[in-house]
């Protein structure tokens, strides 16, 4: 599954040509194993001696059936978004969003959110060039928003695990979180809580404008970075899984039925901002905090609060807001953090609402 | 002498650019000096938008992701 990416130079031009029929063959195998992933499992347990109506039993099907899968789920989603990112770089984003008027650049802004390559560590970089090129501070802020929170990894994940509704529901409303959100903060007027050193930037567009690739990559190159991407963030994000469903499996196999109903049902109406300010602290990927979700959800947890939950754990970040602390004072932190926690808990109560 | 920069606020990609940088540079024997720029200010100098990103000779030649090994010496040793 891990790709060799190491690019040995020797055999280079022979692994070129062999690249795109290589992903043909590695995409039926795929479909092959997830599909037949839970005979496998049974067979396993099966093959243990456990009985499969225990708690253990319970525990290790869950186990041996949620690994491979997650694992095969994220591998091939982060290989298609890593192609897909190859297509839309920020520079081309920044330049389809310079100058746009409210509301159509701020959904425009959450849109490209969605599919631009972004991660929190270049979100202050990223906030600046927007703002130097003339995006407008709200439609920045959709962006903004929109990148972690519906990216398309966890856009596919939670198609693989929860199905078409909840994930076309939680694009949605991701999706007008942001858009509000945005619009929010550029009808409250909040220029002058930038830092005064962004602020003057604004004044001055720079001299020039395209840094980065300048000609588009070739299929062979496409697919390339898409294997490269598999192995950086698998690499780093595998623990966090094995973790997840290792926590997943023991609520699975011990937890009786029914418990969360209690606490995390739809008749708590508090546990939607209580997940939400329990999510602010944490900071792990959406993909670690999955299999929990799903478990939490087969205990009678309501969905909403699992989703509010994992939204904030993605979108509000401790570590995030220190980093933007460098730009924005801390009265534009308070007011952006302010009105997502509320669209979260407002996603939460609508999730309980309608599924 | 090459004046080669890595820009990066200092998340684990900009540092696995740097080490690989100093590995390309070694393995070409080109005469350079290797640079860390961690502050934001400077960073935007450059006009980049996403990090880590490489500068050689003050010019941008990557942005937002770490080149293999190889394309780093073809970088620096061309």
């Amino acid at each position: 599954m891990t790709p060799n990416s190491s690019n040995s130079n020797s055999s280079h031009s022979r692994l070129d040509m062999l690249l795109l029929p290589a992903s043909a063959v590695a995409a039926i195998c795929w479909i092959a194993l997830y599909s037949n992933l839970d005979q496998v499992a049974h067979l396993f347990v099966s093959l243990a001696g456990v009985p499969r109506d225990s708690g253990a039993g319970e525990s290790l099907h869950f186990l041996i059936y949620e690994i491979p899968k997650v694992l095969l789920l994220l591998t091939a989603v982060v290989f298609v978004m890593g192609v897909v990112h190859t297509f839309i770089s920020p520079e081309r984003t920044r330049a389809l969003l310079a100058r746009r008027s409210q509301g159509t650049g701020n959904a425009l802004a959450a849109l490209l959110g969605m599919v631009t390559p972004f991660c929190s560590c270049s979100a202050v970089p990223l906030f600046i060039g927007f703002l130097q090129a003339g995006v407008p501070l709200g439609v920045t802020f959709s962006f903004l928003i929109a990148a972690p929170m519906v990216d398309g990894v966890a856009l596919f994940m939670l198609l693989g695990m929860f199905g078409w509704q909840v994930a076309l529901t939680y694009v949605l409303l991701g999706f007008l979180i942001a858009l509000a959100s945005g619009m929010i903060i550029e009808r409250l007027g909040m220029e002058h809580h930038l830092e005064e050193w962004v602020q003057n930037l604004q004044k001055n567009t720079p001299t020039n404008q395209g840094a980065g690739s300048a000609s588009s990559p070739s299929w062979n190159e496409r697919i390339r970075e898409g294997l490269a991407s598999v192995a950086s963030i698998v690499g780093k994000v595998w623990l966090f899984i094995v973790i997840g469903v290792g926590a997943g499996a023991l609520i699975h196999g011990y937890v009786p039925e029914e418990f969360m109903a209690s606490i995390m049902g739809e008749e708590a109406w508090w546990s939607v901002p209580a997940a939400v300010l329990l999510g602010v602290p944490m900071y792990t990927n959406i993909v670690g905090i999955l299999p929990v979700a799903e478990a939490l959800i087969g205990k009678g947890a309501a969905i909403g609060t699992v989703m509010a939950f994992m939204m904030s754990v993605i979108a509000l970040s401790a570590p995030e807001m220190i980093i933007l602390r460098k730009v924005l004072k801390p009265r534009l932190i308070a007011v952006f953090s302010g009105i997502v926690a509320t669209g979260i808990i407002l996603v939460g109560f609508i999730f309980n609402l309608i599924l | 002498m090459k004046q080669i920069k890595v820009l990066g606020t200092g998340c684990a990609t900009c540092k696995q650019l740097e080490k690989l940088v100093r590995q390309a540079v070694e393995e070409t024997g080109t005469e350079a000096t290797i640079e860390k720029v961690e502050d934001i200010q400077d960073i935007i100098a450059y006009n980049v938008m996403s990090t880590p990103a490489l500068v050689i000779d003050e010019e941008v030649r990557s942005a937002g992701r770490v080149p293999s090994i190889e394309e780093l010496r073809q970088l620096i040793a061309s």
